[in-house]
């Protein structure tokens, strides 16, 4: 079973939709011991840094993602891998979950419209098991103001917008975020949620 | 860089898809969740359900059908037509939507893109605008689907509408609806030029290449049609090959 974890943040509804349209097993929860006893963890998220951040202290979430990270695979979305990082700058600087190096900042592109929004192509970095079999050309779908950055070591794919901008990170382990929505990608998006799901 | 979007809407009625021509003569062509996953299978960047039903009633149906789309079709979804209040906006989204797009409303009552923008973020309000040239040449923004003349100039709306924190603009030209000669280059353009955020092209389209000549000719980050799709004279693949022949980024 994939928790994705509900705390009050953004449209999950459409990653639980695309985890039941490829047959995976998930659950909307904001219980800890659900969390625990899920097989994989999905946060989700849209909205602002500081607010999410938030409410998932208020909610005792935070250590338990930390504690289950080392456990169990975690796919961070959008906002939700944002937070996987040491720290952002949206608004006021905060701390975040501290899961993969690196921090949050707006995304530096001169003349290009932000927020990041539409489709853009996947130019792949260090090997990651959810990126696999993805045909040549691979297009995903974003809605981002901030981005992270100094994430070097950990960057599995990224595309380019006034720049190299973050796609998707992982830390070699179990903890992998996504800056687009795969729940929004189409074909592609779903086998990236597909081969998260078949980990374990 | 990003992909120019090619995106099919769907006109719905009380549930079911629509299409008429320059606003009249609405003719019936199928079930809106069938026909979104067809164009999902099609390769279209984004699905655009417009709600042309006018009863309360009406709205609820929609809703059920945004929900069903939602289930099987993993492209963003856009939903216009009717939205009045922030709960509407919100309604829209919880259903399953992406962005809402407001039109008539926005132009009634300009708060409601501020207010939809502060609570639920930009990037999910797009406006809507139907324009029509005037014999001084400039443009002005109509409502109630094309029939109504609000004398407010386009340029003036649109840098308006941006201030306010919409996240996109929808284009749409009364004169070149529904004539199939080519999207209304000159207005686009002009609305492309006034502001920095992004800009779909709607109405007009009628073959092949009016697509890629619209991002040729304007920075538009997207084009929208609505018949072609339908009618089938054209599927979506179709038109991303002819750009990417041009040489125009599409997914």
């Amino acid at each position: 079973m994939i928790a994705i974890v509900d705390y009050g943040a953004g449209n999950i509804f459409s990653v639980k939709n695309a985890l039941d349209y490829l047959g995976l097993d998930s659950r909307l929860t904001d219980a800890a011991a659900e969390i625990e006893a899920a097989d994989e963890v999905i946060l989700p998220g849209v909205g602002a840094f500081p607010a999410a951040m938030k409410m998932l202290e208020s909610k005792g979430l935070v250590p338990v993602l930390q504690a289950q990270a080392k456990k169990k695979p975690l796919l961070g979305i959008c906002l939700g891998m944002q937070m996987l990082l040491e720290k952002s700058y949206e608004f006021e600087e905060c701390e975040g979950l501290g899961l993969i190096g690196g921090t949050v900042e707006r995304i530096d592109a001169p003349g290009l419209i932000i927020p990041h929004m539409g489709w853009n192509k996947l130019e792949m970095g260090i090997d990651c098991p959810i990126l696999k079999g993805l045909p040549e050309e691979s297009y995903v779908y974003f809605v981002h103001s901030f981005a992270a950055k100094n994430c070097d070591k950990s960057l599995a794919a990224w595309v380019e917008y006034g720049g190299k901008v973050p796609a998707m990170v992982y830390d070699g382990g179990n903890v992998f975020g996504a800056q687009f929505h795969p729940e929004k990608s189409g074909e592609v998006g779903l086998q990236i949620l597909k081969n998260f799901g078949g980990l374990v | 860089m990003l992909a120019k979007r090619i995106i099919p809407c769907l006109d719905v009625r009380d549930g079911r898809v629509v299409k008429g021509v320059n606003f009249e003569g609405i003719r019936e062509v199928g079930d809106p969740v069938e026909c979104a996953a067809e164009y999902n299978k099609q390769g279209a960047d984004e699905i655009v359900f417009y709600d042309i039903t006018a009863s309360h009633e009406g709205r609820g149906v929609m809703l059920d059908v945004v929900r069903e789309t939602a289930k099987r079709v993993f492209v963003p979804l856009t939903v216009g037509g009717g939205i009045k209040t922030v709960d509407d906006i919100r309604d829209t989204l919880r259903a399953g939507a992406d962005k809402v797009s407001v039109n008539s409303q926005a132009v009634k009552n300009p708060q409601l893109i501020k207010d939809g923008a502060d609570i639920f973020g930009s990037q999910c309000i797009c406006v809507g605008i139907d324009a029509k040239k005037t014999p001084a040449g400039n443009w002005t923004v109509y409502i109630n689907g094309g029939r109504i003349d609000m004398g407010i100039d386009l340029l003036d709306w649109v840098k308006e509408i941006e201030r306010l924190g919409a996240g996109e603009i929808c284009l749409n030209s009364i004169d070149t609806d529904g004539v199939k000669g080519g999207f209304d280059l000159p207005m686009l353009k002009a609305v492309v030029d006034a502001v920095s955020i992004p800009v779909i092209a709607s109405g007009g389209a009628g073959k092949l290449g009016d697509f890629a000549e619209a991002f040729q000719k304007t920075d538009c980050s997207a084009a929208l049609a609505a018949s072609l799709f339908h009618f089938k004279e054209l599927t979506v693949q179709q038109v991303k090959d002819d750009c990417r022949a041009k040489g125009i980024i599409v997914r």
